[in-house]
């Protein structure tokens, strides 16, 4: 035997240790918490579903999607839908006082959920209610979380490999939760393809109750003012979109964007300044700290193309950009451009698009 | 009423450049702000106090120097601010943060009255996450409201309070019960000037500064990096594409000549949008009629 004191442990930096503890080995299978809100699904958890089965497929375990919420029968339809999109079984956690979103009850829902049934991987979508609701989930189990992932795999250790942009989406970073389970991620709306749906695909389903009372909840809900103004879903989930940065110089010049907009049955939206000086309401803006879209087609035209304003659209198919400076940052990601005065070419494609598709019109 | 705001010191992270060989950050000469969401949060706090009486003690974890983020604070009239460092900080996930932070709320609500609100921003621009407000309201058992857009009504004896929220799809008007933590959504105040006497108090104010020890921190593993449980493995700059955006058009065309040829561009490139607008136009028109 050596007589030599055996080394500290690593650096006594419990993340680091490359053997998962015991008591979470029995951790498995991935889940999605599936967000259902006023009779229907928030189309990111059906993206997560996508990215879950790929996750799944890989670590050759199930796929499962979690539905909490107020009535059953509304559960076991919103199961169908996930079983279409990808999972294999569904979680209910069904009981009235789960009818509105609130923190508490939906926490305690989602963590009993975790316990009795050992998930090694939990997704969310990061809306306002995934987000509220992973970081309790998180502390209460004390394990890690990663917010707001645009890449998701598992690397040789079966150990999921969160990336997200860091500072403002100057650095991407690659994050791990190796002692602890399960792996938490979100993931914002748009940044995942949403699965093609398989009508007819089924999958199993276990049912959990709640064990909480009304009483026992602190928070009530008073009211719920729904937006009357749906444009703000309607921007991220926009198959084209035109926006306008300060390039277009005043706000009537913002006109232009709304015309060509219109004759493309297009959303609008525009660049953080545009919202600082009033020219665009707030849930208009795109980019890091507005929307991310995923449009089929993204028209920017008087944008600079700024790394925070890139984050918000790169998932688009195809990004044309209006600019008078062909070294510009945006013509680096865009796939076209028009290197002219957009005060100018924003009339011109308004006109130019009206005329053709009304030449198709009156042709069929 | 004593309130806590939680704000950060975090660079100005338009001027953030990244070393281009080592992927790694350039911090050197990189200003510092409070991070801009936490300025909001601080603003609703000093409304209530102005409005209920009451006073704002500023929190924050960090490296010495952020410090200039507290005395800020104070110039805007925050009552006293309290800087949380430590090596063993050093490293800190939200777990962790939100673990050091409420154990300091809780030292500061012994030192200087019990606690009704903690406020936090909705997220750093340079975390990023929104996680460590929840963090600080599961471990501290307060009333969670996230994304918080007006504070309706406060009322302190009868210990309840009535929100507005963000939610998706629209508003929540929630009443709970004091203690709360509340995240302020962006937009929903203006910051104020900060006053000449604000100002010339916050130059010379003593700022509480707290070790692990001094705030009461029972268990240091669970602080900083050893008590993270994400690690991160690679931190790497994003790839630039390959190949610029495809340049319409020649010298001397008109803006008419211009559109035309990125259109017939873009539907060579992607035969669907073509498709898609017909179908737009077509149900359009029909809508006309
Ligand atoms: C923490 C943080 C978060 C941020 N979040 C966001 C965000 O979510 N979204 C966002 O967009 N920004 C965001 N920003 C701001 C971002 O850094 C840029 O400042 C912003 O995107 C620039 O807006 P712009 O491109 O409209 O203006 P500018 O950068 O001023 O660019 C104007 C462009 O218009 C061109 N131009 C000028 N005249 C014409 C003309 N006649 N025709 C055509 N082109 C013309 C110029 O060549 C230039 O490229 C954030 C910044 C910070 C610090
Ligand atoms: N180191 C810190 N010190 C004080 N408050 C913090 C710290 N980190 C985060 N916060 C608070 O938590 C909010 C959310 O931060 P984040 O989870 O990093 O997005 C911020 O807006 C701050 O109010």
């Amino acid at each position: 035997m050596s007589a030599k004191p055996s080394p500290p442990p690593a650096a006594g930096r419990a993340g680091m240790r490359k053997e998962l503890p015991e008591h979470f080995k029995a951790y498995r299978h991935v889940w999605v918490f599936v967000e259902y809100e006023h009779g229907a699904i928030h189309p990111v958890s059906l993206e997560l579903l996508g990215e879950g089965r790929k996750l799944a497929d890989k670590l050759g375990v199930e796929l499962a999607g979690i539905l909490i919420g107020g009535t059953r029968e509304a559960l076991l339809a919103a199961a169908g839908e996930c079983f279409e999109h990808g999972a294999d079984s569904a979680y209910l956690v069904a009981d009235k006082v789960l009818e509105h979103y609130r923190n508490q009850p939906y926490t305690k829902a989602l963590t009993d959920l975790v316990n009795t049934y050992k998930p090694e991987i939990l997704l969310l979508g990061a809306t306002t209610l995934g987000r509220d609701l992973a970081g309790s989930v998180a502390t209460t189990l004390a394990t890690g979380l990663t917010a707001d992932c645009t890449e998701l795999a598992i690397d040789e250790e079966r150990s999921l490999a969160a990336t997200r942009p860091t500072f403002g989406g100057s650095l991407l970073c690659t994050i791990h939760t190796l002692n602890f389970r399960p792996q938490m991620a979100t993931v914002r709306p748009r940044v995942m393809a949403m699965p093609k749906r398989e009508a007819g695909r089924t999958g199993q389903i276990v049912e959990h109750p709640l064990n909480m009372a009304e009483e026992e909840i602190v928070t009530k809900v008073v009211r719920f003012l729904a937006d009357r103004d749906s444009n703000k879903a309607q921007l991220a989930y926009a198959d084209i979109v035109v926006a306008g940065g300060l390039g277009l110089r005043s706000a009537e010049n913002f006109q232009l964007v709304k015309d060509l907009a219109r004759v493309l049955g297009a959303e609008y939206g525009g660049s953080r300044p545009l919202v600082q000086k009033g020219w665009i309401t707030a849930d208009r803006q795109i980019g890091q700290t507005g929307k991310t879209i995923r449009p089929k087609l993204y028209i920017a035209a008087g944008i600079s193309g700024a790394i925070q304003h890139r984050v918000g659209v790169e998932g688009a198919d195809m990004i044309l950009a209006i600019n008078t400076d062909a070294g510009a940052p945006i013509l680096d990601f865009a796939h076209l451009a028009i290197v002219a005065d957009a005060l100018e070419v924003l009339p011109a494609l308004t006109r130019a698009f009206s005329r053709r598709l009304s030449v198709n019109r009156l042709a069929g | 009423m004593h309130i806590v705001v939680c704000i950060k010191q975090v660079p100005d992270s338009a001027q953030i450049r990244v070393h281009p060989v080592t992927n790694t950050i350039m911090r050197q000469g990189v200003p510092t702000i409070i991070n801009p969401y936490d300025l909001f949060a601080l603003e609703e706090a000093l409304r209530l106090c102005d409005r209920l009486g009451g006073e704002v003690t500023v929190l924050t974890m960090g490296p010495p120097m952020a410090e200039d983020s507290l005395r800020k604070a104070l110039t805007f009239g925050a009552e006293r601010g309290v800087l949380l460092t430590d090596r063993f900080f050093a490293g800190s996930d939200t777990l962790a943060t939100s673990y050091a932070l409420s154990c300091a709320i809780k030292k500061i609500g012994e030192a200087w009255g019990p606690v009704s609100v903690v406020f936090a921003g909705k997220q750093t621009i340079d975390g990023d996450t929104a996680q460590v407000g929840p963090g600080i309201a599961t471990r501290l058992q307060l009333n969670q409201l996230t994304y918080v857009a007006k504070i309706n009504e406060i009322d302190e004896e009868a210990g309840t309070v009535e929100v507005e929220r963000r939610a998706e799809g629209g508003v929540q008007v929630l009443s709970t019960r004091l203690p709360v933590l509340v995240t302020m959504l962006e937009g929903c105040n203006e910051m104020r000037r900060g006053s000449l006497t604000h100002a010339l108090r916050a130059a010379s104010a003593d700022i509480t500064v707290w070790n692990a020890e001094a705030a009461g921190v029972p268990d240091v593993g669970s602080c900083g990096l050893r008590g993270s449980p994400t690690v991160v493995k690679r931190v790497f700059a994003p790839t630039p594409r390959a190949e610029k955006a495809e340049e319409i058009g020649r010298a001397g065309m008109s803006h008419e000549e211009l559109a035309e040829a990125a259109i017939d561009e873009l539907f060579a490139r992607h035969p669907t949008i073509e498709a898609d607008l017909r179908d737009f136009a077509a149900t359009s028109q029909e809508e006309w009629r």
